[in-house]
């Protein structure tokens, strides 16, 4: 008994000299808490180095996205470059799990350290593709899909990618 | 012009009755703030200095509410519970010394009108379970009656070394008793008992059973709602700063200063000051006890009360008796 008594006095003591620790609490409007930079936040779209969309609307990050709050649809400009029309990320749903930037092929959609998202109306959570396009190319730098790709568009024919040979003209070959 | 003897009185009723409203209501935002710095957070700091306007968002919360009778409920009784707790705190506040001689209701039994005015506060917890009509409301009326059984008895017994080393029932001659020692010194084993029992009648941790939120919900209040609820809230806080005031009466010197023989120049600050810091003091600590001990099962706390601190105090009321006797004769 005197024993469950003094436990008590103890932790009574202990409790009392939390009054002296150092507080924990980060006092958020103000202070902020660190993100890291792969943090899982709000998704952007981002641009390849010469300033051009890198999505190329091949809806995999919508094939991917488990609760489908992805919306986009294709479209081509006349050099045959693949572009978004329209692309909708429904932030009500969104779940941040990053599998869209897995799935992602041309690193056009990433996930930022934004955390903030908040608005008065549910509707507003809807972001259009005006909404998502930044002017940067966000994590994943000098990278160009189009200049690595063995597509021809506009500007760049057939060979003319990095690391890519000329086409083998069937009718030179000698047999 | 009202004759000063008349006037004189009326005023110190409205600043006692004042002053416990407002160290009531203050009481609030002490407690969040204090028990959030023992659990290392800070607690609501964004409403104005300190997060004092923190008080003024929760009672215009509490006063905007709808107030919501049951309708399987005893309507009478249920309304009429929530006041008795207020005016049992108010009464026994009446008789606390709060500066030499300086107390609303000066009575030579202050002692017995304090015990009796304090144990009228279960009559409301009793009342506003059993008039809920809901069983976890009544389970919590029952165990505030069956805890009070248990520590009302020793609570009374607890304070008779007091009474007998003091030679009087009334509350400012006891204080006036401990002008060389604090009763805590002369008499430990009644002023722990005292805590322990004071704690049990203001329903704190660790004797909040009737209220056991993992238990009972709410326990007495769970039905209550807007400024009923207000009240039983306001009224266990305002109970919380009588006690603390009543075991710095009792065994703390009151308003006496202390250490007067090592410190006599500590007499420049006025009785009411000191008294005003004791109950302080006991207030942070009833907090304190909530933020560090959980809440035992019931029959553990009546077992402790019966079996342990019982024989004490009554071993306490037989060696002050015994001393009391031979120094006299």
């Amino acid at each position: 008994m005197l024993k469950d008594i003094l436990s008590v006095v103890q932790s009574t003591w202990l409790v009392f000299l939390h009054l002296f620790r150092k507080n924990p609490t980060i006092q958020y409007p103000e202070e902020k808490a660190y993100l890291a930079p792969r943090y899982r936040g709000r998704i952007v779209l981002t641009r390849d180095p010469d300033g051009q969309e890198r999505c190329v609307a091949c809806n995999l990050c919508a094939v991917a996205c488990p609760v489908d709050c992805i919306a986009l649809e294709g479209t081509e400009d006349e050099t045959g470059r693949r572009y978004p029309d329209r692309f909708q990320i429904n932030f009500s749903r969104c779940i941040f799990c990053g599998l869209c930037e897995e799935a992602c092929p041309t690193y056009a959609i990433q996930l930022t350290p934004d955390t903030e998202l908040a608005e008065y109306n549910r509707q507003n959570l809807v972001y259009e593709k005006e909404d998502l396009l930044i002017a940067g190319e966000g994590k994943y730098h000098g990278y160009n899909f189009y200049k690595v790709a063995g597509l021809a568009i506009g500007g760049k024919d057939k060979g003319q990618a990095q690391n890519e040979r000329a086409p083998v003209d069937v009718k030179s070959l000698d047999l | 012009m009202i004759p000063t003897e008349i006037l004189y009185p009326i005023l110190l009723v409205y600043v006692v009755l004042f002053g416990l409203l407002t160290v009531a209501g203050l009481l609030i935002w002490v407690e969040r703030r204090s028990l959030a710095l023992w659990q290392d957070r800070w607690g609501p700091n964004r409403l104005g200095p300190l997060g004092l306007f923190q008080l003024v968002a929760d009672i215009i919360k509490i006063f905007t509410k709808e107030d919501w009778i049951p309708p399987f409920a005893d309507r009478g009784v249920f309304v009429l519970a929530p006041t008795v707790i207020f005016l049992a705190v108010i009464f026994s506040a009446s008789l606390i010394p709060v500066a030499e001689g300086l107390a609303v209701f000066d009575v030579n039994v202050g002692v017995l009108c304090f015990l009796a005015f304090s144990s009228m506060g279960i009559y409301s917890v009793v009342l506003g379970g059993w008039s809920s009509a809901n069983k976890f409301s009544l389970l919590g009326g029952m165990r505030a009656s069956s805890q009070m059984f248990s520590y009302e008895v020793f609570m009374g017994l607890s304070l008779m070394g007091v009474v007998m080393m003091a030679g009087s029932f009334n509350l400012n001659d006891i204080v006036a008793a401990q002008e060389k020692y604090w009763f805590i010194l002369l008499q430990p084993l009644g002023a722990l008992p005292f805590i322990f029992a004071a704690l049990a009648e203001s329903h704190r941790t660790p004797f909040d059973a009737p209220e056991a939120e993992s238990e009972l919900i709410a326990g007495f209040h769970a039905e209550y709602s807007g400024m009923k609820f207000g009240m039983f809230f306001v009224g266990e806080y305002a109970g919380v700063a009588v006690m603390s005031a009543m075991i710095a009466t009792f065994f703390f010197g009151g308003w006496q200063a202390p250490f007067p023989n090592l410190f006599p120049f500590l007499d420049v600050i006025p009785g009411s000051v000191w008294f005003g810091l004791k109950t302080l003091a006991f207030i942070l600590f009833f907090i304190l006890i909530r933020a560090s001990v959980p809440r035992p099962r019931y029959d553990q706390l009546f077992g402790f009360g019966w079996k342990v601190i019982l024989p004490i105090t009554l071993l306490n009321v037989v060696i002050t008796g015994a001393v009391v006797l031979a120094t006299q004769s």
